[in-house]
């Protein structure tokens, strides 16, 4: 097949821009299949790049192959509640029917399976993304019978019997997922928000004057860091440049996160309206949406969004009639990278870089997309914007804690009778939102998803907010069945198959950080091995170029620290000096096979002569 | 009271116990120190009482190695692995680069004895005498098979290394351990 | 804000404007060890060797500008521990095996080592990866098995030669460097280039063929300059 035609007509539409390679690299990979060698460097040269700036891109982006993948590529999600839901059974199904393994592809390249971190579903666990189909709930029967039509059907569009609730049954979402809203709150989910009363307060101020209002609420970043987003936006309007970047940050990766799912199917237009009164605000005509590729079924449906506000002057030339106001916003879809939720790694996907974070300083405010000063916020937060200059800084102030003002929309999964979404003020204990979510036997609640903290039974009076259990939205229930080191052990696989592996602690670290706690699982470590990962956890926070490397470590000093019996129960003292992690008897099977003959050391007939 | 000693090479080449006759005419200062127990310098091949310091040259490649390196934890208070290979395999180790290999320890035999270029080997059969010990999966260091004490790097490490080592052991300050002539080749 | 005064470890040394705390201290004779940072091209900060403690926090000292009042932790217990350990993962992660290393006596990492006084090697589990050598170019070698990720061939391709024969490739503990093209023989390296230079590589990982060994032990690089002196030096 003579690709030529294809690689040029996916960079011209580009307009063989590198910056725009992940849009690119997904048309190249939609019409092909993957981007092999051929096409790397066909693409290379269309663009002016290098075929290992290519590959580079290709091999960090988990969405992205170099390998021919099937029509239909089924992503069974794989974090901790699809696993405690039963996603091995399910992906066992799936083996058994397409005749696969994971990781494989089927022969008539119809089919690949494989396994994908957390696709925001959680609350309707186990899930997975048939190309852009998302189905939930997934049964050992739903799995079997959603395979057998895929191979009678080849359409995972067809798939979608029964639309989810909401603008899940838009017809140009068409999903099967539920929003599984719970509680609705005064700020995001409340019915009947009056359109554009943001946008048109914010314009008839001067610009300073909607930071100042966006100050005065006290509003900090919902994305999980919690930066002061009225600072930040006075930094980027301050930067003297030509331009500024207004992004948000839809790519919602924190295992057991969902609420932006929400949002962006429920308040896409609220969304935008922030976006405009923050580029407004800071003096930027352009904004990025960034929305992960998971969530890609949304897509055509934001499209249209963004589409109706152009028609109706609400983006373009003379932003609703405001003269000199000019903005317009782009959707860039990511490729499967966690760190691009990190704002610096998100500006590199933006521009078309390895999802890799940057050097600070300079931050992004100074120097962001393309070098120019850029807002980087979370979804909620651009909502809250638009709320608070609806309402008014002291209604938003008003809500909430001292310092932790407004609502957080909170996604609550796992171990619980009502997992979805609650719009609540900041400052609920965890045990009062135990309680609303029905969870009869917590006993582990994790707090701000992978990277945030594990909080235990006698914590639970703890509250939700800034300076006490802070989260980007994530709240993972597990009940006491639960075993403590597995969810360990799955938090740093998770870390360690998501570290983009440039700095030296995060990359390595991680890795040893496993490879020990797989030891206590497994009963093979003593005492000592507690004082060995507490080390090592200590030079990786300390050593780690961003947030992934110092927060991945959490886990294991929480749970050392708040489930010392958990440790103790598994640790046994070598008696006699041997690692107890080495099994002579595996190390010997091979070559008793090969050789065809018993150890004469080590096997029952000499029994009398082994150590 | 003279302090045991005992010594073994498992997967090396004896380089190390070489270079532990390179402390020169110290070894008549070390032999009124201590007394030889199990060790190729007597050929003594069991322990004959319990030693106080073990030095183990390299790793662990076959079940003999298991066995001998076990057999020496049992036996001797401080165990101090001497070299590269006891340390982290050394050049035994590099078998282990065959481990992508789908069926690596047949590869591995096969390229030894059969397939490199420079075998001769009319027979064409790999060796398999009940008497030789069945190799491990792969090579193991020192430190995966049992605990180790110290370990003294090195390609061997220099006999002013082991001499420094062997006082410092024996005088009971580790921290007086050799430190700037360490060297890793 | 012409004048900026900065302290490392209590003395007061000069910092210009634009200069990260590396740069003030070279200028100043303070040695700060380092890995993926070397002169003449752009800093990284990957590597983490050069961590400091910046009034309090951590930051690698390459890429942190310097900034009027700094208060700079470098030479503590507690900075050396931290390094020690980078440096360790750097061994542990590839196969260093230095007795059969044509960069040994030459090797930052392992100079570096002794530097830092590791001398117990074995803190960490050896990772041994086992990806393929590329010897198929006339002149040049690359075996990643003993890379270090420090992307000093990349920069030195891209910023001196102008190049883009090497770049990162993969993610996470997979992440290594690639070249640009099947292999090194079907790239435009040439033997000439900075990016392959001795001393570029500050490891065995790229190596230049019929170039080995030639300096007898007692006559390599950090044989001559023993541990503790600055890198860039020798």
């Amino acid at each position: 097949m003579d690709i030529i035609p294809t690689i040029k007509q996916a960079c011209k539409k580009y307009g063989n821009d590198r910056g725009r390679l992940i849009d690119i690299l997904w048309e190249v990979q939609n019409s092909l299949g993957c981007i092999n060698e051929e096409a790397m460097g066909l693409i290379a040269s269309e663009i002016k790049s290098h075929r290992v700036e290519i590959e580079g891109l290709v091999s960090f982006y988990s969405f992205f192959s170099d390998r021919q993948k099937g029509k239909i590529i089924i992503r069974l999600c794989d974090d901790i509640i699809d696993r405690h839901a039963g996603i091995e059974r399910i992906a066992d199904i799936f083996s058994e029917e397409l005749g696969i393994g994971i990781g494989e592809t089927s022969p008539d390249l119809n089919f690949s399976l494989e396994y994908t971190p957390c696709i925001g579903m959680s609350d309707q666990a186990p899930a997975a993304l048939i190309n852009n189909v998302v189905v939930t709930n997934l049964t050992p029967d739903s799995a079997r019978e959603t395979a057998r039509q895929l191979k009678k059907t080849l359409d995972p569009s067809k798939l979608v019997t029964k639309c989810g609730d909401g603008n899940n049954a838009h017809k140009l979402v068409n999903a099967m997922v539920q929003n599984n809203i719970r509680q609705k709150g005064e700020v995001l989910l409340a019915d009947g928000i009056p359109a554009e009363a943001g946008l048109d307060n914010a314009l008839k101020k001067a610009s300073l004057d909607v930071i100042q209002a966006i100050t005065d609420s006290g509003l900090r970043g919902r994305g999980g860091a919690g930066f002061p987003t009225g600072e930040k936006l006075r930094l980027a309007q301050k930067t003297e440049a030509t331009q500024r970047f207004i992004i948000c940050n839809a790519d919602e990766g924190e295992p057991g996160t969902f609420k932006d799912r929400v949002l962006l199917t429920e308040r896409a237009s609220l969304v935008f309206e922030g976006m405009t009164i923050a580029a407004y605000a800071i003096g930027s005509n352009s904004g990025i949406l960034y929305l992960r590729a998971e969530y890609a079924y949304l897509r055509p449906f934001l499209e249209s969004v963004l589409e109706n506000r152009r028609k109706t002057g609400l983006l373009g030339k003379d932003v609703r009639g405001k003269k000199g106001f000019d903005f317009d916003i782009r959707i860039q879809l990511g490729a499967g990278a966690y760190i691009c939720g990190e704002e610096s790694a998100l500006i590199s996907s933006c521009e078309g870089l390895r999802g890799e974070p940057k050097n600070r300083p300079p931050f992004p405010v100074e120097k962001g997309y393309l070098s120019k000063p850029t807002a980087v916020n979370n979804v909620e937060t651009f909502c809250c914007i638009a709320r608070i200059l609806d309402k008014g800084a002291s209604w938003f102030a008003g809500i909430g804690t001292k310092a932790s003002h407004g609502t957080k929309l909170l996604s609550v999964c796992g171990d619980c009778a009502k997992p979805g979404i609650y719009e609540v003020p900041y400052g609920i204990g965890i045990d009062e939102l135990l309680k609303m979510v029905e969870a009869d036997d917590p006993a582990i609640v994790q707090v701000g998803g992978a990277s945030g903290e594990m909080v235990g039974r006698t914590s639970f009076g703890r509250k939700i907010c800034f300076s006490d259990a802070a989260t980007g939205g994530a709240v993972m229930v597990f009940s006491s069945h639960r075993n403590v080191l597995a969810i360990v052990d799955y938090f740093l696989e998770f870390f360690a198959d998501e570290s983009c592996g440039y700095c030296t602690p995060c990359r390595i670290g991680i890795v040893f950080l496993r490879e020990r706690i797989q030891k206590v699982m497994h009963g093979f470590a003593e005492d000592a091995d507690l004082g060995y990962l507490k080390d090592l956890c200590k030079t990786i926070m300390m050593t780690s170029r961003c947030g992934l490397g110092s927060s991945a470590p959490k886990s294991i000093l929480n749970s050392i620290e708040r489930f010392p019996l958990v440790y103790s129960s598994h640790l046994k003292e070598s008696k006699d000096g041997f690692q107890a992690s080495f099994n002579i008897q595996k190390a010997l099977d091979e070559s008793r096979r090969l050789a065809k003959r018993t150890s004469m050391i080590y096997d029952p007939v000499y029994e009398d002569e082994a150590d | 009271m003279k302090k045991r000693i005992a010594t073994v090479s498992l997967a090396g080449c004896f380089g190390c116990h070489m270079s532990l006759l390179d402390i020169d005419e110290r070894i008549l200062e070390l032999v009124k120190l201590v007394e030889f127990d199990r060790s190729p310098i007597n050929d003594f091949k069991k322990f004959r009482a319990r030693c106080d310091i073990g030095f183990v040259e390299g790793g662990c490649c076959n079940e003999e190695n298991v066995h001998t390196l076990r057999d020496f934890r049992k036996n001797c208070d401080v165990l101090v692995g001497v070299g590269q290979c006891a340390v982290m395999g050394g050049l035994p180790v590099m078998r282990n680069a065959i481990m992508h290999s789908d069926d690596p320890l047949r590869e591995c035999l096969e390229t030894a004895y059969l397939n490199s270029p420079y075998v001769y080997n009319p027979a064409n059969d790999i060796p398999n005498d009940p008497a030789l010990p069945l190799i491990l999966d792969k090579v193991y260091t020192c430190s995966e098979v049992v605990k180790m004490d110290y370990h003294i790097p090195g390609c061997p490490p220099s006999g002013d290394v082991l001499w420094q080592t062997i006082v410092a052991l024996l005088s009971g300050n580790p921290s007086d351990l050799p430190g700037e002539i360490i060297k890793f080749d | 804000m012409d004048k900026i005064i900065i302290r490392i470890d209590g003395a007061e040394i000069k910092g210009k404007p634009g200069q990260t705390i590396m740069q003030a201290a070279d200028d100043a004779g303070i040695h700060i060890p380092r890995l993926c940072d070397v002169e003449g091209l752009e800093p990284q900060g990957s590597c983490r060797v050069c961590t400091v403690k910046v009034n309090g926090r951590t930051a690698a000292s390459c890429t942190q500008p310097v900034a009027d009042g700094m208060e700079v932790e470098n030479d503590t217990l507690e900075i050396r521990n931290y390094r020690r350990d980078l440096v360790r993962m750097l061994f542990h992660e590839g196969n260093h095996l230095c007795p059969c290393c044509e960069a040994s006596g030459r090797c930052e990492l392992q100079n570096l080592a002794y530097q830092l006084g590791i001398l117990q090697p074995d803190k960490y589990p050896y990772l041994q990866p086992v990806r393929p050598v590329d010897a198929s170019h006339p002149d040049v070698m690359l075996d990643t098995n003993r890379c270090i990720r420090c992307g000093r061939c990349i920069r030195a391709s891209i910023q001196l030669d102008h190049k883009n024969v090497f770049g990162y490739i993969g993610r996470g503990i997979n992440k290594q460097v690639g070249v640009n093209g099947k292999n090194l023989a079907q790239t435009n390296v040439d033997i000439h280039d900075k990016a392959v230079a001795l001393g570029t590589c500050p490891v065995g990982c790229i190596i230049q063929k019929r170039a080995g060994f030639f300096d007898p032990i007692g006559k390599r690089r950090f044989d001559l300059h023993p541990a503790g002196t600055k890198v860039e030096d020798s």
